[in-house]
């Protein structure tokens, strides 16, 4: 009788836990439908029409993806964030890397470089795209002015179509203090046991570094590797901010030329074709970082209790 | 031969951490430089600003041009407003987020896990592919050049924030919730009662990212703003710059932008404890 009771009294609780669950995460349910799935499929849906918000878009069936093969902008603007990937995220990884080492070394004073190699990187966006217009100002710029001081004569920098790609690349170096945190976070993790163990196995620094360290902090590369990747692509502030995608095209990042054709010139379809173009890259590159993971990333076997 | 031994080490220490100092010195004054650079031009005179050799410290050093951008530009009308966007935001991601998180951590209910993992995955979406519809959503809801496109969504969104905040959450005891229950508390009542109060830190995490993202964020306000009353900081200082005659203005545009940025490197400075706990609780280092 009473387990019957506890029982029936047991259903209804699952019963309202799972009516409370669903209005606790109802707010973000209907942001996913209203701001994320339901734009995502609206995107989809405008990659296949000609569209100017003023008139009803027309279905043009593959048109656009059609145009953008024969857009030459189009490959150059791919061309631009490939070579910026390739140049910003390996130096990025591995400057972090060195510095988050540096930083967990156990000297006094480690919290206030921690805190003075981490602040570039809370102010991104337009004042950090003014601010290193400026410096790489090639006449009365700082940056020229020390190469100057070592008897080399800078490059034009962003005025100059070889070096401005370069340019912004260096420049997004100053912002590495967000994934050194990251690394040091997961630094600090690793247990100094399996250090002490080493040292008294005779096992060098090289070779401690290379057997703990690393694998331990393999799934904190992959990490950064991914949000790198992802954050990468969508490169904007400073092609608008410091070149408008110029000299001659060679800061035209993807997101740059796709805010273009969507904002400026009001090509929704045809923007929205870029977009999905993007997206499929993206997760193809995502799909291969993970599906190559295995080889590389040491996963710890989670202890339960 | 132990003692000598001994001591070379310690020499060896020695030399490792001055090596590490001077390694971490020279970086901290490398990366420091721009800062400099910015400062001091922002407090040159206009015609000391193009010499050459440059001036490295300003003589005489012009307090006058942060009060120049203080009042010959509508310095505090964008301040407001950018204040405004990152307050509403940080509010709206503050419920959503809080209250997703708790339903996604302490209450069980059939297709739970999978909307989570939907939810997640949108983290890695690029967000070009959800912001044309976006901004035609808007427009057709008449929001453009409102702060509504940049406030109202925040009261819905936050994926991030959910993750964090989930971990967090399931860090707290059951025994707490179960007494609290015992007293007759529903769901939302153990909500902000238990759950709440002791998870300040990880809200604040919330807050200051936050914070960060939106006082950044130039996009968004580059495409749903148009009247130069309703710009946010980050987007007037790119029209400052735009603006004709700014190449003579210069030191006012780093004064400007220095300004623009105080407020995260306070925030940033003081938090950054908080702030590294809230790596470590994002559980991402396996």
């Amino acid at each position: 009788m009473i387990g019957r009771l506890l029982a029936s009294r047991g259903r209804n609780l699952t019963r309202r836990e799972a009516l409370e669950c669903y209005l606790f995460i109802s707010p973000v349910c209907v942001g996913l439908l209203a701001f994320t799935i339901g734009p995502i499929l609206a995107s989809l849906y405008f990659s296949f029409t000609e569209y100017n918000i003023i008139r009803a878009p027309k279905w043009v069936g593959l048109g656009k993806f059609h145009d953008l093969i024969q857009d030459e902008l189009f490959w150059q603007s791919l061309k631009v964030t490939s070579l910026y990937v390739v140049m910003h995220l390996p130096l990025s990884l591995v400057l972090a890397l060195g510095i988050a080492l540096l930083m967990n070394q156990k000297v006094r004073g480690i919290i206030f470089f921690r805190t003075v190699y981490y602040l570039p990187s809370v102010v991104s966006g337009v004042a950090v795209a003014l601010l290193w217009m400026w410096i790489f100002n090639p006449e009365f710029g700082i940056l020229n002015t020390l190469l100057a001081l070592v008897n080399i004569q800078g490059p034009a920098w962003l005025f100059d179509e070889h070096w401005s790609l370069p340019a912004i690349a260096l420049m997004s170096l100053w912002g590495v203090g967000g994934s050194m945190l990251i690394y040091l976070a997961g630094l600090q993790g690793i247990p100094s046991e399996l250090y002490e163990a080493a040292e008294i196995d005779g096992a060098s620094r090289w070779r401690r570094f290379w057997f703990i360290t690393l694998p331990l902090l393999s799934t904190v590369i992959l990490f950064n590797l991914v949000m790198g990747l992802i954050a990468s692509f969508q490169e904007f502030t400073p092609a608008y901010v410091m070149t408008s995608g110029g000299p001659n095209f060679s800061t035209l990042f993807y997101n740059y030329y796709l805010y273009e054709n969507a904002f400026e010139y009001l090509y929704m379809g045809y923007a929205s074709a870029m977009a999905w173009v993007l997206l499929v890259i993206v997760l193809i590159l995502t799909l291969l970082v993970f599906k190559s993971s295995p080889m590389w990333v040491f996963y710890q076997e989670r202890q339960k209790e | 031969m132990s003692v000598a031994q001994g001591t070379s080490r310690t020499t060896a220490r020695r030399l490792e951490h001055f090596l590490t100092y001077l390694l971490l010195a020279t970086g901290g004054v490398v990366i420091c430089i721009p800062f400099f650079w910015m400062i001091s031009t922002s407090l040159k005179q206009q015609m000391d600003v193009y010499l050459f050799p440059p001036q490295w410290i300003p003589e005489p050093v012009q307090w006058d041009n942060y009060r120049q951008v203080m009042t010959f530009w509508p310095f505090w009308t964008y301040v407001g407003n950018s204040v405004f966007v990152s307050v509403g935001s940080i509010v709206g991601k503050l419920i959503a987020s809080s209250l997703a998180a708790y339903g996604f951590a302490r209450l069980r209910a059939r297709g739970r896990d999978v909307i989570f993992v939907i939810l997640l995955s949108t983290m890695m979406l690029p967000s070009q592919v959800t912001l044309i519809p976006q901004f035609i959503l808007f427009s057709k809801l008449r929001w453009i050049d409102t702060f509504k496109p940049l406030v109202v969504p925040a009261f819905f969104l936050g994926p991030f924030y959910v993750f964090l905040l989930r971990q967090f959450f399931m860090t707290i005891s059951f025994e707490l919730e179960d007494a609290a229950r015992m007293d007759g508390c529903n769901s939302l009542q153990v909500f902000y009662r238990v759950i709440l109060p002791l998870s300040m830190p990880a809200l604040a995490i919330v807050a200051i990212f936050e914070f960060r993202g939106r006082w950044n964020d130039f996009l968004e306000p580059l495409i749903f703003l148009n009247s130069p009353s309703k710009r946010t900081l980050a987007l007037a200082l790119q029209f400052f710059q735009g603006s004709e005659g700014v190449l003579p203005q210069l030191h006012l545009l780093m004064a400007a932008s220095f300004l623009s940025m105080v407020p995260l490197l306070v925030l940033f400075t003081v938090a950054q404890k908080r702030f590294i706990q809230g790596i470590v609780f994002t559980g991402i280092k396996g």
